[in-house]
């Protein structure tokens, strides 16, 4: 049976994609799905948590329901977030953020 | 308790006139005389009551120290001064109803007047040094509004800015001088001086003499200033901008008398050996004669009626600061009495010719005024026979008390003489030109009599000058020498009447009949170029140098650093953060990632 390790592992290799999608990827959509997957290994990270420090080969339902929590969050914040970009795409016909430099000082 | 209204009074109109009627200058006008007028009387009342001191009135308090204290001093010197001040101040006041009665701002006139009086009552009355010195401030003040009463013209407001600044000066030695004095004495009271200064001379023999005389001649300084000795006379002849009777009330009574009063004040402080045993005396004494000279010099050469005057104040000053650094204080202050009872009235009379001449000031544009004007001019020759010292009238008896005073000093004596000479000289011109012979001009063809509220003031003082000399009025005198009012045929009237002689002949030969100067001597006109000396180096030099030095400030430490500085740094600031905002979306969550790495290792690993 693969241990904590191999989850941890999964997990990090999955954050780091997400992290590096987040920094590098300059499409807008796939920021934001990159973002996703960084809360996906986040996931991942407290059911392997949950699972292998459970007592009395119960898991810990304390890591659960974070999961559960963190997955209500994100659906909220992907419904807010997609209607960000749909008004941006109204306001600026983009969604590649080398063209959003309103900001620069 | 009289003697706290006395000084008090004054103020009291100035303050009401300043805060409550200066839309109603004819009633503020009446409250200033009403003033004047009641402090005469009380002035009057004083001098028939014994000497006192009346206070103190605790004003600062210190741990062991005696502190500071206000109080007023009556002797004989303070309570003659003061009718002395009052009288005059009071003609003053009666003579500006009629002279200002068409001003402008009648009100302010007369408040500063008021406030005039004030400070000289203070000066008078004072029973240390801290109350002489804040009057001797407040008299500078008064006399810079009241000299710049016509701020309008640029001349005046130069003038009183002059007086002022030239005051500052001599203030500034005189301050140091009281401190001197404070240290040497160990107080401020007036009465307490002597006893101070007797132990000091037995605890320190040795420095004695140079200390004190250091001490007199930084006081000394304040005196230059008020007194307007060489070399800070420059300010007295230019006052001539102000109103008239304001020249009358600065030259008579108040403002240049101030120094020769406190100058002896000192020596009945202090007694007289700080004058006759100290170089101090010397120096005082050679400034005066110096003063009297020059200012007679230039007084032959005026052609300006008030200027003449003026110079001629300067010179009788010089004669009364001589008489005192000789240790003739006594023959000084007499002088200072007659002489203030006669100048008030030369001025107040020069003002109702300038004011019936329609201000026309320049004597070789009168001329004839005699019979145009019989009272004004029958009393400006009074008080010119007062001045050049005509046999029997006051200044006669005062004039010799100061040769008498300097007889033990020869070059002074002789420059006493020479003084003595060319007075007549200077007075019988003015008179020639300006009241005898036939009209110049139709301004002074056409002068009129003035109204009697105007002569009225000149009468009292053209009996005043003719007889106060007698030794029958040497109650009201602030202090009389031995044997004022005396009247005896020796060498010094001899040389006195020779001088006279020699004086008024010359001047009828040469001044007699005509129509225009036939003396020129520039130097004398120029005034020895001293003003023109200080305008060149003081004013323009110090003012260049000084402009370059604020320049300097202005453009490099203000503007360069402090401003220009500050603006600077918020600027390279701005501009350091300004690369943090790329704009780049993932460059911000680039970072904000690093952040929370960063506070998360932080905050669980850091020990």
């Amino acid at each position: 049976m693969a241990g904590l390790h191999s989850y941890l592992l999964v997990s990090g290799l999955l954050f780091a994609i997400g992290l590096a999608g987040v920094v590098l990827r300059r499409n807008i959509i796939v920021v934001f799905m990159c973002l996703e997957l960084m809360l996906s290994a986040a996931n991942l990270t407290l059911v392997a948590f949950s699972r292998f420090n459970g007592v009395n080969g119960l898991p810990d339902y304390n890591g659960q329901m974070l999961v559960f929590f963190v997955i209500t969050v994100a659906a909220a914040e992907v419904a807010v977030g997609l209607a960000i970009i749909v008004a941006l795409y109204r306001a600026r016909q983009t969604i590649h953020t080398d063209d959003l430099t309103s900001m620069r000082g | 308790m009289f003697a706290w209204i006395l000084l008090l009074l004054p103020l009291l109109a100035a303050a009401a006139n300043q805060l409550y009627l200066k839309r109603n200058a004819f009633i503020a006008s009446l409250v200033s005389t009403g003033a004047v007028v009641a402090t005469f009387v009380i002035a009057l009342v004083l001098l028939g009551r014994d000497d006192a001191v009346v206070g103190p009135v605790s004003w600062i308090s210190l741990e062991n120290d005696p502190g500071l204290s206000l109080s007023l001093k009556l002797d004989q010197l303070s309570k003659g001064m003061m009718v002395i001040v009052t009288g005059i101040g009071m003609l003053v006041h009666i003579f500006s109803l009629g002279y200002m009665a068409d001003d402008s701002a009648k009100a302010r006139y007369f408040t500063g007047l008021s406030l005039f009086m004030f400070s000289m009552t203070g000066i008078v009355l004072a029973g240390n040094f801290i109350m002489t010195f804040i009057f001797w401030e407040l008299v500078g003040l008064s006399s810079y509004l009241l000299i710049g009463h016509w701020y309008q013209k640029d001349s005046a407001a130069d003038a009183a800015k002059k007086a002022f600044i030239v005051n500052r000066i001599g203030d500034f030695g005189f301050m140091i001088g009281i401190l001197m004095l404070f240290g040497i004495t160990g107080t401020f009271i007036f009465d307490d001086m002597g006893g101070g200064l007797a132990n000091f001379k037995e605890g320190y023999e040795s420095c004695y003499a140079c200390l004190i005389g250091t001490a007199i001649l930084c006081v000394f300084c304040g005196a230059v200033g008020k007194s307007a000795q060489m070399p800070l006379h420059v300010w007295l002849p230019d006052a001539m901008e102000g109103p008239t009777p304001v020249s009358a009330l600065i030259h008579a009574a108040t403002m240049v008398a101030a120094g020769v009063y406190m100058l002896f004040r000192v020596q009945l402080s202090l007694g007289v050996e700080i004058f006759t045993e100290t170089f101090a005396g010397d120096v005082i004494a050679w400034v005066g004669g110096i003063t009297a000279l020059g200012a007679a010099l230039m007084a032959t050469q005026q052609n300006d009626i008030k200027r003449v005057l003026a110079y001629s104040t300067l010179s009788q000053l010089g004669y009364m600061v001589m008489a005192t650094g000789l240790g003739g204080g006594d023959a000084g202050m007499f002088h200072l009495y007659t002489h203030a009872w006669f100048k008030a009235l030369l001025f107040l009379g020069s003002g109702a010719v300038i004011y019936a001449c329609h201000h026309e000031q320049d004597i070789w544009k009168m001329g004839g005024l005699l019979k145009k004007m019989p009272i004004t001019g029958a009393t400006f020759i009074a008080g010119t026979a007062a001045l050049i010292a005509v046999p029997f009238t006051s200044g006669f008896f005062s004039k010799e008390a100061i040769l008498h005073a300097a007889e033990a000093k020869p070059a002074l004596f002789w420059i006493a003489v020479a003084v003595a000479v060319l007075t007549p000289f200077y007075m019988t011109r003015l008179v020639l030109v300006a009241f005898l012979g036939s009209p110049r001009t139709d301004d002074a063809d056409h002068a009129k009599e003035v109204a009697p509220v105007m002569w009225g003031p000149l009468a009292v003082l053209g009996v005043l000058a003719l007889i106060s000399g007698f030794a029958f009025f040497n109650g009201i005198a602030p202090a009389t020498p031995a044997h004022a009012g005396e009247f005896h045929v020796n060498k010094l009237f001899w040389i006195s009447l020779g001088a006279l002689a020699a004086g008024v002949i010359p001047a009828f030969l040469l001044y007699g009949g005509r129509s225009k100067d036939p003396l020129s001597i520039p130097l004398f006109r120029e005034r020895f170029y001293i003003d023109a000396l200080y305008d060149k180096i003081v004013v323009k030099g110090l003012q260049n140098g000084s402009a370059a030095v604020v320049h300097f400030f202005d453009e490099f430490v203000v503007n360069g650093l402090i401003v220009g500085g500050a603006s600077r740094l918020a600027e390279s600031f701005g501009m350091l953060f300004r690369r943090v905002q790329s704009g780049n979306l993932q460059g911000y969550a680039f970072t904000f990632g690093i952040g929370v790495i960063l506070v998360i290792y932080f905050t669980t690993f850091w020990k």
